[in-house]
């Protein structure tokens, strides 16, 4: 599994990291997306295509 | 055939549904034309073209674009020019304006909140639990939590809140005049404008504080801070109120619901509870609204630069293709994809907070207060029929 995020797209919205919060994390001056493990083991793989599925921004893409 | 009228009106007895039209254009087709106000503009009525289009950067939220379908006559701006924040502006703009507030809700932020909040929650039942009964539950508690929690966030006198939260009222209130939701504005603009002043001379540790550096560094105007508080202030109290006391009332009506809430000390049970009520409950049932760009096609049908938009997400979140059996409230059912926030960048910026107040309401009521029930019946209740957010004006509540 290969996780990309796009920080400029990204608004901040946390859906990410309640979904998958051993992934995605955010920057503390502007909660944007940064990525904590881009490659996670499998049983992460529900929550992280979860949190691909809920960003409002479309700013992560999950390619197997 | 004539061009149905949209927001359309719930039915009798049914005040947790949409609008029962609504679901039969929703089977009929994925694009409707409506009259809305003073034009006609294109319904998307399911789910998933909801989230594609809201998600389109040819879309714009700005009132003054051509097409754009607005409920209401409404001025963006107050007199004195203080507008109603990023909302109904598009990017970059509205993503500059918007990162400069996003950090207070970041996640981890919110949930160090966590504690405060559930001593708020606690004192208020302790004073309901004192007080007399029948009380009304959006007066005594449903309006404190959230406006107690924004006002601290934003460094707002909690003191000023029947000010604030009347004229936040007025100012989405469908059945006001044109001239009451101006002055609603009005007002509220002036008395931000006024509070970030007294930040300029005397910042403290709060948001509005935090915007008046970005005022002084001359990256933002001082109205454009008020308007940002406006915006905040309102969505920050009002959407969260009705989410409490509707929330509260839909579970008095599903006993086996509230069951589920009562009997769990699960945090996990407590966040989907919390999904799933937002879904069933799409408090902003008036639609996302915005004005299109450049055309675009959807499902073979070109929708044209200059037509307007209308999302309604109450039917989106109940479209039997995205949540099975859409018209049960099942709080064990996955909702987390619900578009009760709307989607797109305009997403919910306050949602981490609306959350967390939310898990820690549902968590605390119906346990410390379980013989809690309705003081009047239901159809005595005023449901927000007359509110681009739904919710009821008051509940009256025993124990
Ligand atoms: C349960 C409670 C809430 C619900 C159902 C809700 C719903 C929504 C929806 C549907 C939108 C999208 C508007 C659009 O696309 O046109 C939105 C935007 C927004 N909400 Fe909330 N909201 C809630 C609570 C809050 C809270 C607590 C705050 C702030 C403290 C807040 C602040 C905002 C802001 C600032 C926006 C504009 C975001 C933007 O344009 O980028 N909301 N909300």
């Amino acid at each position: 599994m290969k996780i990309i995020i796009d920080q400029d797209k990204c608004v901040a919205s946390g859906q990410c990291v309640t979904a998958a919060v051993d992934v995605f994390d955010q920057r503390d001056e502007d909660g944007i997306v940064v990525l904590l493990n881009d490659n996670p083991p499998e049983d992460l793989a529900a929550d992280v295509h979860q949190a691909a599925a809920v960003c409002p921004a479309l700013a992560i893409v999950v390619e197997d | 055939m004539t061009t149905p009228v949209y927001p359309m009106t719930r039915a009798e007895g049914c005040p947790f549904d949409p609008p029962p039209k609504l679901r039969e254009l929703q089977d009929e087709a994925a694009l409707v034309k409506v009259q809305v106000f003073d034009k006609t503009a294109w319904l998307v009525t399911r789910y998933a073209d909801q989230r594609k289009l809201l998600a389109d950067p040819r879309l714009s939220a700005d009132v003054s674009t051509p097409g754009y379908p607005s409920q209401t006559a409404m001025a963006p701006k107050s007199d004195d020019g203080v507008g109603i924040g990023f909302i109904l502006m598009d990017d970059p703009e509205h993503a500059r304006l918007r990162r400069m507030v996003t950090a207070p809700f970041m996640i981890k932020r919110v949930e160090a909140m966590r504690p405060a909040v559930q001593k708020i929650v606690d004192g208020l039942i302790d004073d309901l639990l004192a007080g007399p009964k029948p009380v009304d539950l959006m007066e005594a508690f449903a309006l404190p939590v959230p406006s107690l929690v924004i006002c601290t966030l934003l460094g707002v006198p909690y003191a000023d809140h029947d000010f604030f939260q009347q004229n936040s009222k007025q100012l989405i209130s469908l059945t006001a005049t044109p001239e009451e939701r101006g002055q609603a504005h009005g007002n509220l603009g002036a008395y931000l404008y006024n509070l970030v002043g007294e930040k300029l001379e005397n910042p403290g540790d709060d948001l509005l504080s935090g915007l008046t550096e970005r005022v002084k560094a001359g990256e933002l105007a001082r109205q454009d801070a008020a308007g940002m508080g406006v915006l905040l202030l309102l969505a920050g109290h009002e959407t969260t109120a009705n989410m409490i006391a509707l929330g509260t009332l839909a579970l008095l009506e599903h006993p086996p619901q509230l069951a589920v809430l009562q009997e769990t000390d699960d945090p996990k049970v407590v966040a989907g509870a919390v999904e799933e009520l937002l879904r069933y409950l799409n408090i902003t049932h008036n639609g996302r609204r915005r004005a299109v760009l450049e055309d675009i096609e959807l499902d073979g049908q070109v929708i044209k630069a200059g037509e307007g938009l209308i999302f309604p997400n109450d039917i989106g979140n109940r479209d039997p293709s995205a949540f099975p059996d859409p018209d049960t409230l099942d709080l064990h059912r996955d909702a987390r994809h619900h578009v009760a926030f709307g989607f797109g960048v305009h997403q919910c910026l306050g949602q981490p907070l609306a959350r967390m107040e939310l898990q820690v309401v549902y968590s605390t009521l119906y346990r410390r207060i379980p013989t809690l029930r309705r003081a009047a019946e239901l159809d005595e209740i005023p449901f927000k029929h007359d509110g681009s957010v739904y919710g009821v004006h008051s509940l009256p509540v025993t124990w």
